[in-house]
């Protein structure tokens, strides 16, 4: 079997670089859903127009934008004058980030320690980070101390956190700085269409890969009287990608409530199965307030980059926060802030098409996996 | 008794099992300093600690201390 054509020979045969395994990374991105593949083949025959033109192909492919536009709006619970698309998840944190510190005419920005890293490379030098528990939860006392201070432009508190599956307190950090009459940025890409997404804030962000979309696809979500202007024009709109992303936004919410409950059950196994069968083993994150989709451990003498490789080799597509991993060989920010061993590390995120047979697989073959990693380290 | 290890250069998790391997045969009570850059193990080091039911004493430059 071929890969895609067009792209000369050899090209890559899905039985040769593809092999059968149980993909859990789906906080990195999640498979495609089925819906979003419909829709961009349809809209790439409608819609691959300039939807800025005045004629009618061209009115085709607006009409196709608006759609997405009021379906995402609808599932997000915000105003389709509200919602923007971006070029991603990373391009509608910068943005909104720019934007506020451009209306503003301020440049800090206070952000919890453990957000994404778009969020702290956006926010750069000019930021306050708050520190978070052991468990990964904003500590609220710090929040309010750094955004009363008058030079604030900004705050940002994820939903929940994409390494440990933390749900961040949103609603009180909302409330804080509302006292404080300071904007709040909730980047909330690991909850949108995976669970009810919390209320109070100024912008709203999400990757459309994180739910099955096309990757290049974010939303900005900015609340009307927010003081926030685009920092600089928007990219052309990629409308068959947006349509695919809000299609399988609304496919997935649909679903979520269903998915959530039996996507929570199968962490929960995950997080009493690992902590019984591996020693030296420490399970992190929130036990309770907990996305449905990630558990994170980390394994006391293994390197993170060999876990990953082996359980590879055995089948299986997992993340790490280990340093040999990154790219900046540093550990992952996130557990470091939390003060949890980040070599050895394991982050599982579940999607619909990971069965309860592949969780089961998966914990049959880690405590070998872990075992030769040590064995090898001669422990 | 003090020792001390050196593990400068070495990334973690190294600094970690050379500290676990010669831990397991001293009394409680025992210091034991691990020299190390590898930035990890300002984290570890002290969540090992925590882990193995040790106690972690300090953090100076590149020197990190436990007492077992």
């Amino acid at each position: 079997m071929c890969g895609p054509p067009g792209l000369g020979w050899p090209c890559p045969g899905r039985d040769t670089v593809a092999r059968v395994g149980v993909y859990l990374d789906s906080a990195t991105a999640a498979p495609p859903n089925p819906v979003a593949r419909q829709a961009f083949l349809a809209a790439i025959e409608d819609g691959w127009a300039d939807p800025g033109r005045l004629y009618t192909p061209a009115r085709r492919a607006r009409r196709l934008l608006d759609a997405a536009r009021e379906t995402a709006a609808g599932v997000l619970g915000v105003r389709p004058d509200e919602l923007r698309f971006t070029a991603g998840g990373t391009d509608a944190i910068r943005r909104a980030v720019a934007g506020v510190r451009r209306s503003r005419g301020r440049r800090l920005v206070v952000h919890s320690a453990v957000e994404h890293s778009a969020v702290i490379k956006a926010a750069g030098d000019d930021a306050v980070p708050v520190p978070v528990s052991r468990t990964g939860v904003v500590d609220l006392e710090s929040l309010r101390a750094a955004v009363f201070s008058p030079e604030v432009a900004l705050a940002a508190v994820q939903s929940a956190n994409h390494e440990v599956g933390t749900v961040q307190p949103v609603a009180a950090a909302a409330q804080l700085c509302a006292e404080a009459g300071v904007p709040l940025l909730v980047d909330a890409a690991q909850s949108i269409g995976r669970t009810p997404l919390p209320t109070g804030w100024s912008l709203l962000t999400g990757s459309a890969r994180k739910w099955g979309g096309p990757a290049g696809v974010g939303l900005l979500a900015v609340r009307k009287g927010t003081r926030w202007e685009s920092p600089w024009d928007d990219a052309e709109a990629d409308v068959p990608a947006v349509v695919a992303a809000a299609a399988s936004l609304r496919a997935v919410a649909e679903a979520a409530q269903e998915e959530s409950v039996r996507q929570r059950a199968l962490v929960e196994e995950i997080r009493r199965t690992v902590a019984a069968s591996v020693p030296d083993v420490e399970v992190v994150g929130e036990p309770d307030e907990r996305l449905p989709h990630i558990v994170t451990f980390s394994c006391l003498y293994v390197d993170g980059e060999v876990l990953l490789t082996a359980l590879d080799r055995a089948g299986f597509a997992v993340s790490s926060g280990s340093a040999c991993t990154s790219d900046t060989l540093l550990p992952s920010h996130v557990l470091a802030a939390m003060g949890v061993l980040t070599h050895g590390n394991v982050r599982v995120s579940l999607h619909s098409g990971v069965s309860a047979e592949d969780v089961r697989a998966f914990l049959a073959v880690l405590p070998g996996v872990v075992a030769e990693a040590r064995a090898e380290a001669g422990l | 008794m003090k020792l001390v290890i050196d593990a400068l250069g070495k990334r973690c998790p190294l600094p970690v099992i050379m500290l676990a391997k010669l831990a397991a045969g001293q009394e409680p009570g025992t210091e034991i300093a691990v020299l190390a850059d590898d930035p990890a193990a300002a984290v570890d080091i002290p969540a090992w600690c925590r882990m193995k039911g040790h106690t972690f004493v300090s953090t100076e430059g590149d020197r990190h201390t436990v007492r077992l």
